[in-house]
């Protein structure tokens, strides 16, 4: 696991990019980033451009970078408060199942929201861990050899209003709600990073270890 | 010749769309190299190629959804490939047999689109066997069935970028008050409360949604020509939200009473306390009393007493509860919970989540009355009575259907922190959907609490103390406590009221350990 404090969305695709073919070559093990975005409007492989409200340039006006990405799913939002965890993990033969996987990450945020008080629970048909009709984690993965990468955000107490920016994930009829929301108090990242890495291991059956910090655009 | 297919990435997956091709007609392909993405739902992924040689046909193009196990591509033997293995065993979806998913629900998927030759059993002896058998569900449900991909996409399916159906602004309902003349307009309470009565039209209010509602919402307000004040915000100030418009051009909103029908405070001053007064001279001229004019909490707190009983149709009924098993239960997690979180676990929890359990089966103990209608709260905000030195204030857990006995107990500690330090803020006051009181903190045996309008309900926690009961024809020391429900009979038969602290009971009876 390796925590990597705030980074830009750039970055983290090439960091990522790198450690998808390491992990591949069976250089590496399987790795959990974890990591808070510069606020950046993602677009998924099948986003669909009006979900985004609003022209580009204003976007840029406030701050707010816009990628296409090779992930599944649509439009989201990234930024400081929101916790990010990429895994870069090979599926073993038994799990080479996109849809269990996606339910192993919900399960992953949704045991992280328990440790925290807050109830979080799926909706049949769509993906993410949801309080009621309000996303508080969501999903998009990209998977190339049963490598993963992409994966899942959580958010602990991100600015909210940038999800009016947009129509997340293209899902109209739904909001997006945050732990500190929720919850009705300040709740710092830093409590939560080790709850989704201990569930993390613990759904992946995996042993979670601490990473050295790497340095970006570094070695490993 | 190997036939390309398009894997199962998951046992309930029954299609894929092709969203790239790495590589063209008659470029040489390596076996395992990465030959063209594919999106399932939220997940894309990057599908190798499952021989080496020359890719001699694309059969589905980018954009296209096909069924697993159509064939998507052919490679070629190339006359220099390394005639590889004849069995080439593309990304095997799984050597295990795609049993039909038993939890997928199906679902309506619009239009698999069988674009291209659907599976190729002819073709060859690609890996897994084409799966003869094998049912397909019908689709895979568990993920968003993706309307269609961007390609294809009939563009009836894509929603439009705005609510389609411009509905205009439903004319607010008429206020319910017109009905029975003399009895009090709503309650004073919440003037602000989110969900049930919408902000005080006072300008500052309705200016600040209008210069604070995001440019997004006045664009669409503009567009569908809305009001922005006829919309009930739920974002900060009363702000109008992306969603709140979106919920109102869906004509789901449940508009807002007027501000007219918001009472004045004065008024209520004068129907709910003044009438008392002219009755009988409380005290004689010259008579030894000293006179102190009412706090404004109690005097808010002696309007609100007197305005619910007038309102409501208030009846009790008490039961009694073995908390044995809870208070072993807090004994046993207490020090945990201290550790882990720095929260005090105390009986109050437990109550408030068999309360909600109570709730979420006996929905009618978490409604209010509004004219000649019953509005069920879908959201549980639960209300919790503090006794203060100088007061009674009731901070509300919002949505604590959300919250675990974790979560509860932590905003618990919090409001009651909170409320002795004077720190509450008002909206954590505002908008409670059921109260629990705590009359057993001195001592009582059980209350008959005033009902908190416009709840329908409130329950009393009397003392909890070991007392000496009858268990299997023995005499045991038990932790027992009463529990009084009073309820507002207008809506709220007897049998709704038992059923309910039934529910509560056997909640705090039999509490679930997995719920710490």
């Amino acid at each position: 696991m390796r925590r990597l404090g705030r980074v830009p969305y750039a970055d983290a695709l090439d960091l990522q990019a790198r450690l998808v073919a390491e992990r591949q070559s069976g250089a590496i093990p399987d790795t959990l980033l974890l990591l808070e975005h510069e606020p950046v409007l993602t677009l998924g492989r099948n986003a669909r451009r009006e979900n985004v409200l609003i022209p580009e340039p204003a976007l840029r006006e406030r701050g707010i970078a816009v990628f296409e990405t090779g992930r599944g799913g649509d439009v989201t939002y990234h930024g400081p408060g929101q916790v990010v965890g990429y895994p870069i993990v090979e599926l073993p033969p038994g799990r080479r199942d996109v849809h269990r996987y996606v339910r192993d990450l919900e399960e992953v945020m949704i045991r992280a929201c328990a440790d925290l008080g807050v109830v979080a629970g799926r909706i049949p048909g769509l993906t993410g861990a949801w309080v009621g009709h309000q996303k508080v984690g969501a999903i998009g993965v990209r998977i190339a050899r049963w490598v993963t990468s992409h994966g899942f955000a959580l958010n602990v107490s991100p600015d909210l209003s940038p999800f009016d920016l947009i129509v997340p994930c293209g899902i109209r009829d739904k909001g997006v709600t945050s732990l500190e929301r929720l919850l009705g108090g300040p709740v710092p990242v830093d409590r939560v990073l080790p709850r989704l890495a201990d569930h993390f291991a613990a759904v992946f059956e995996r042993q979670a270890q601490d990473a050295p910090v790497a340095p970006l655009g570094g070695a490993r | 010749m190997t036939d390309v297919i398009m894997p199962q990435m998951g046992e309930s997956i029954a299609e894929g769309t092709v969203t790239k091709w790495m590589k063209a007609v008659g470029d040489t392909v390596e076996r395992d190299e990465p030959l063209f993405e594919i999106s399932t739902d939220k997940v894309d992924a990057e599908i190798p190629a499952p021989a080496s040689g020359i890719l001699t046909e694309i059969r589905v193009q980018p954009g296209t959804t096909v069924s697993i196990n159509t064939v998507v591509a052919v490679i070629g033997a190339a006359a220099a490939a390394s005639a590889a293995p004849p069995a080439p065993a593309p990304q095997p979806p799984s050597p295990v047999v795609p049993a039909p998913p038993a939890a997928a629900p199906p679902a309506p998927n619009p239009a698999v689109p069988t674009a291209a030759p659907v599976s190729a059993p002819a073709a060859a002896p690609v890996a897994p066997p084409p799966a003869p058998a094998a049912p397909r569900p019908p689709a895979p449900a568990t993920l968003p069935a993706r309307p269609t991909p961007p390609a294809l996409a009939a563009p009836a399916l894509v929603p439009a970028p705005v609510a389609p159906a411009a509905v205009p602004a439903p004319p607010p309902i008429a206020p319910p008050a017109a009905q029975a003349a003399p009895v009090v307009p709503p309650p004073p309470a919440p003037p602000a409360a989110r969900d049930d009565a919408r902000p005080q039209a006072d300008m500052s209010v309705d200016e600040l949604r209008q210069t604070r509602s995001s440019p997004v919402v006045r664009r669409i307000a503009a567009e569908h020509n809305v009001d922005l004040n006829a919309v009930t915000g739920t974002g900060i100030s009363g702000r109008v939200t992306k969603q709140d418009i979106l919920t109102h051009l869906e004509g789901r909103t449940a508009s807002a009473p007027p501000a007219a029908d918001v009472p004045a405070p004065a008024a209520l001053g004068a129907t709910a306390v003044a009438p008392a007064v002219p009755v009988v001279a409380p005290y004689r001229p010259g008579e030894r009393v000293e006179i102190i004019p009412m706090s404004p909490i109690r005097k808010r707190t002696a309007e609100h007493m007197v305005l619910s009983k007038r309102i409501s149709a208030h009846v009790s009924t008490v039961w009694e509860v073995d908390m044995t098993r809870v208070d072993h239960l807090r004994q046993k997690y207490r020090q945990a919970y201290q550790e882990r979180s720095n929260v005090k676990l105390t009986y109050l929890p437990f109550i408030v989540k068999a309360t909600i359990d109570a709730l979420k089966a006996i929905p009618v103990l978490n409604s209010s009355v509004e004219g000649e209608s019953i509005v069920f709260k879908k959201d549980i905000h639960m209300g919790l009575a503090v006794a203060l030195d100088w007061g009674l204030i009731v901070p509300v857990v919002r949505n604590a259907e959300e919250k675990n006995l974790l979560g509860i107990a932590k905003a618990v500690n919090d409001l009651a922190e909170r409320a002795r330090t004077k720190k509450l803020k008002v909206d954590e006051v505002q908008g409670g959907t059921f109260t629990i009181t705590n009359p057993g903190v001195f001592g009582s045996l059980f209350g008959t609490p005033i009902i908190n309008q416009p709840q329908v309900a409130i329950l009393g926690i009397g003392t909890i103390e070991k007392r000496p009961v009858v268990r299997d024809d023995a005499i045991a020391i038990r932790s027992m406590a009463y529990l009084s429900l009073t309820f507002d009979h207008r809506i709220v038969d007897g049998s709704d009221a038992d059923r309910f602290m039934a529910h509560v009971k056997k909640g705090l009876q039999e509490f679930d350990e997995n719920a710490l």
